[in-house]
């Protein structure tokens, strides 16, 4: 069996596995240390439904934790950048148009240096190792404990990224983390750079959090690996997660959807995640949510992480109904004293739900008294801002399904004008847990290929078999690991025939291959 | 408001300031009619040259002296290279400075040559690195991919001697024959030197400009996209509020259906397909939109601005950014006249871009 749990900024949702049933599943309040409420996790899991920890093959945690930090510039390393591309790049140095308050949080400190390729590979200026060595010290003497180091295109040539690691290493000895901007993030200088910066400034705190998650979990007797879920609904191993956490930073959304395909039955369908407050609307593909293509504003910096494609509105559970509109004001926690159902003065959402018969919950009698013209306009208009977003969202003109999970989604009508039926399937409410619980492993490639002297088809093979190779080398089953995402770019006004290809690699967790 | 009132009747300055320059690149993203380069990586350079740098004075075509010494700057190259290989601090100081070495001038004024996309903002970067005063104009009203597709070649002005610098510190000065050989050249160096330069071209005096430009563009960007940010504001849609400032037309608006894309020769070209009320609209663009039918007619082509807005916000939808699902309000807005003459349409027409048509303008637009 596996346990998934994912903590979110107001419940922590944890679920027991056994293939796809659903063994025990509670859901708590997030407790102000992390580590405590997923040991409360565990616990009531065991409460439910009695099992031995030997009996577990793996646990899988999504968390909010360390974006949660970074949007609160709580935690944070200090941290130096250092791009390699004199003397191209000086018209915007590291961290140009970053919010002040977040600079200053990480103690930022910016460097240039020589180095960087042109988009065919090629020098733009040599490295300079006595640069490189005059900085580290610098940086030493500033009190840095985290840098993040870019260079021109390394998505094409990583070699500078990786030297520069290596001077900065043998100068600063191992204790310091750097995180290499190629490993990261892809084409778009800027928004690579700044993705790579704030994981450095979330290093330290990534380790002290993993590493006291497996303190706790091998403390209540579990032996088994422990992985954390990624953006794109995969699964990190947790040395990985050291290294990267801010490739956990979508993983909330990105677990619901998948486990309302997990639940539902459907691979291709839109899915609807009504929380207290908003909801999230996002499109699975072959079990898999749409990425965004384009960039990703990050508690105020640019980036272009790999962020599954979400369009988020203001309606919820907890929505207040208010001059015929719905939200997006919202009682939110406080549901269950303000809800007119619970006793409260506030008409919500989730009143107007009880009060067109679309969910028995509290004191029904509460809302007798709301005019029935008013509740059912009400009721389809949450209907038609739903289906009007789910409309946005789709991608082909053939008829989408929708799935809805979370707490709130008692408040939407049956079906929606002109889409199919809405599919409420079991355990809903924790289907971001079941999300968790049952991803899969993967490995990707994302370079600029030149055309110009090779053929098409073999360098297409080679992204699929890089791709696969690294979807292996994460954990993934070589037995069924496929390529699942393939994107060719052709790139303009190059020469040389450029291309950018894109390929991604799936493939089910060999637990029974991880000699642990 | 940003406009220094005057006791005496004269010229007026208008500031560009680094809050400003949000303003600016929304609406040379309207401008630049579904290409024209990235404005938001122009926008940081923009703002970096004058926090740096103060303010730079923004005056009108009009008041630009007849002897004045006008230079414009641009930005050549792959929009894929530029967000990568950002410029040097000096590219923009060398650009200028070779072409004025050359020339043997001293420059008074700097000018823009495209105010759609990120080359309305390059040369404010430049005047504030120079402490020049830019000039409120461009010399297009719009963008177009090639050099020579400027009102001043109509104009019998020649690109060349033109200055091409790349961020290494090299700097060529190309003299050539023709407006569009010095397109030919300045491309095949800008390949060798990385695929990104910082371009000084059509060196031109001041009445030179006054006959050549098209006034008023770079204020009408800053308009264009203080329409988007209020309306953003008040959760509101900007679109109505473009439409009346360009004087333009809606000709279509509904959800893309289908986007097909191929690269050839350099240009990435494609074909979206608009699904609407009243049946199918077809918009074929090669980084810019060019031409659109409705029913197999077409309705809209260039030298018109052939622009695509987001309906729910107003603001521009690159042809990058189209894709299925993207409730779009397609729009046109006139093309400056002398873009509609015989010379024009040689230039920039629907012929020069391989579509065998005559011109099409909405009903509203024809004389």
């Amino acid at each position: 069996m596996r346990i998934g749990i994912d903590v979110g900024g107001t419940n922590t949702d944890a679920v027991a596995l056994e293939g796809r049933t659903v063994l025990a599943s509670v859901k708590q309040t997030t407790s102000e240390d992390v580590t405590t409420g997923i040991v409360q996790a565990l616990k009531s899991l065991k409460a439910q439904h009695d099992f031995a920890p030997a009996d577990v093959e793996a646990i899988m945690l999504g968390t909010t934790h360390f974006i949660n930090a970074l949007v609160e510039g709580r935690d944070l390393a200090p941290t130096a950048a250092l791009r390699l591309g004199l003397p191209a790049t000086a018209s915007l140095p590291p961290m140009v148009g970053w919010p002040e308050r977040l600079t200053t949080a990480a103690r930022g400190k910016s460097y240039l240096a020589h180095g960087g390729h042109e988009f065919d590979g090629q020098e733009i200026s040599p490295l300079r190792p006595d640069e490189i060595r005059g900085i580290a010290h610098d940086m030493e003497a500033a009190g840095t404990r985290s840098i993040a180091i870019s260079s021109v295109f390394s998505p094409i040539n990583d070699e500078f990224e990786e030297s520069a690691a290596e001077i900065i290493r043998a100068e600063l000895g191992s204790g310091v983390a750097v995180s290499l901007s190629h490993e990261i993030g892809r084409v778009g200088l800027l928004e690579r750079e700044n993705a790579t910066i704030i994981n450095a400034a979330l290093r330290e705190l990534a380790d002290k959090i993993i590493g006291r998650l497996v303190e706790v979990i091998h403390a209540e007797g579990y032996s088994c690996p422990l992985f954390l879920s990624q953006n794109d609904g995969t699964l990190m191993d947790v040395e990985y997660a050291r290294k990267y956490p801010v490739a956990t930073f979508a993983s909330g959304p990105t677990n619901s959807m998948r486990g309302a395909a997990i639940t539902s039955g459907l691979e291709t369908c839109a899915v609807v995640d009504v929380g207290g407050t908003t909801s999230d609307v996002g499109v699975l593909t072959n079990g898999f949510p749409r990425e965004a293509t384009t960039v990703v504003d990050v508690a105020g910096v640019r980036t272009n992480f790999r962020m599954p494609d979400v369009l988020s509105m203001g309606i919820g559970g907890g929505s207040i109904v208010h001059d015929g509109y719905v939200g997006p004001a919202s009682v939110g926690y406080r549901l269950t004293s303000d809800a007119l159902v619970f006793g409260g003065a506030t008409v919500t959402a989730t009143d107007i739900a009880v009060a067109a018969g679309l969910v028995d919950l509290g004191d029904a009698s509460a809302v007798a008294h709301l005019d029935s013209g008013m509740v059912k306009a009400m009721v389809d208009q949450i209907g038609t801002r739903v289906a009007d977003t789910v409309e946005r969202m789709r991608t082909s003109s053939a008829p989408l399904p929708v799935v809805a999970v979370g707490g709130g989604s008692v408040i939407l009508p049956k079906a929606l004008p002109g889409l199919a039926e809405i599919h409420l399937p079991q355990n809903s409410g924790v289907a971001n847990a079941i999300g968790a619980a049952i991803a899969q492993v993967s490995g990707e490639v994302d370079k600029v290929y030149s055309l110009a002297t090779r053929s098409r088809s073999s360098v297409i093979d080679e992204a699929k078999a890089e791709a696969t190779e690294k979807a292996i080398a994460a954990g993934a089953s070589a037995e069924n690991v496929e390529v699942v995402e393939f994107d060719e770019f052709p790139i303009p006004y190059l020469p040389g025939n450029a291309t950018r290809i894109r390929a991604k690699a799936v493939g089910d967790l060999g637990i029974k291959e991880m000699a642990r | 408001m940003s406009t220094v009132a005057t006791d005496t009747p004269g010229p007026q300055t208008l500031m560009v300031r680094p809050e400003d320059c949000p303003d600016f690149a929304a609406g040379a993203a309207i401008l630049g009619t579904g290409g024209g380069g990235d404005p938001h990586i122009g926008m940081l350079m923009a703002q970096a040259a004058l926090d740096k740098h103060g303010p730079a004075d923004l005056v009108k075509l009009e008041d630009v002296p007849d002897d004045a010494v006008v230079l414009p700057i641009a930005m050549m190259g792959a929009p894929t290279v530029m967000v990568e290989k950002l410029a040097s601090a000096e590219q923009f100081v060398e650009s200028i400075r070779s072409i004025a070495k050359y020339l043997g001038v001293e420059p008074t004024h700097i000018a823009c040559m495209e105010a759609g996309g990120v080359n309305s903002m390059i040369p404010m970067a430049a005047a504030a690195e120079l402490g020049l005063p830019l000039i409120d104009a461009d010399g297009m009203g719009r963008a177009f991919p090639e050099l020579q597709m400027v009102l001043a070649t109509l104009c019998g002005v020649q690109a060349a001697p033109m200055s091409i610098s790349d961020e290494k510190g090299n700097s060529i000065v190309l003299e050539t024959v023709s407006n569009k050989w010095a397109e030919r050249l300045a491309r095949t160096a800008t390949v060798e030197m990385g695929c990104s330069t910082i371009v000084s071209l059509y060196a031109m005096t001041g009445a030179q400009v006054k006959n050549a430009f098209v006034p008023g563009t770079l204020s009408l960007c800053r308009e264009l996209g203080a329409c988007i940010s209020y309306s953003r504001h008040h959760a509101g849609s900007a679109k109505d509020a473009v439409i009346s400032r360009l004087g333009a037309v809606q000709i279509a608006e509904g959800k893309i259906s289908d986007v097909e894309r191929r690269t050839t020769s350099g240009f990435a070209r494609g074909r979206a397909e608009l699904t609407t009320a009243e049946g199918t609209v077809e918009i074929e663009f090669q980084n810019e939109n060019l031409l659109v039918r409705r029913g197999g007619d077409v309705v809209a082509t260039t030298p018109d601005l052939i622009i695509g807005l987001d309906t729910d916000t107003g603001e521009a939808v690159t042809t990058e950014q189209l894709r299925f699902g993207t409730r779009i309000s397609l729009i046109v807005s006139p093309a400056d006249e002398r873009w509609h003459s015989a010379g024009g349409l040689e230039l920039a027409g629907p012929r020069y871009f391989g579509y065998d048509t005559d011109p099409v303008r909405p009903v509203e637009f024809r004389r």
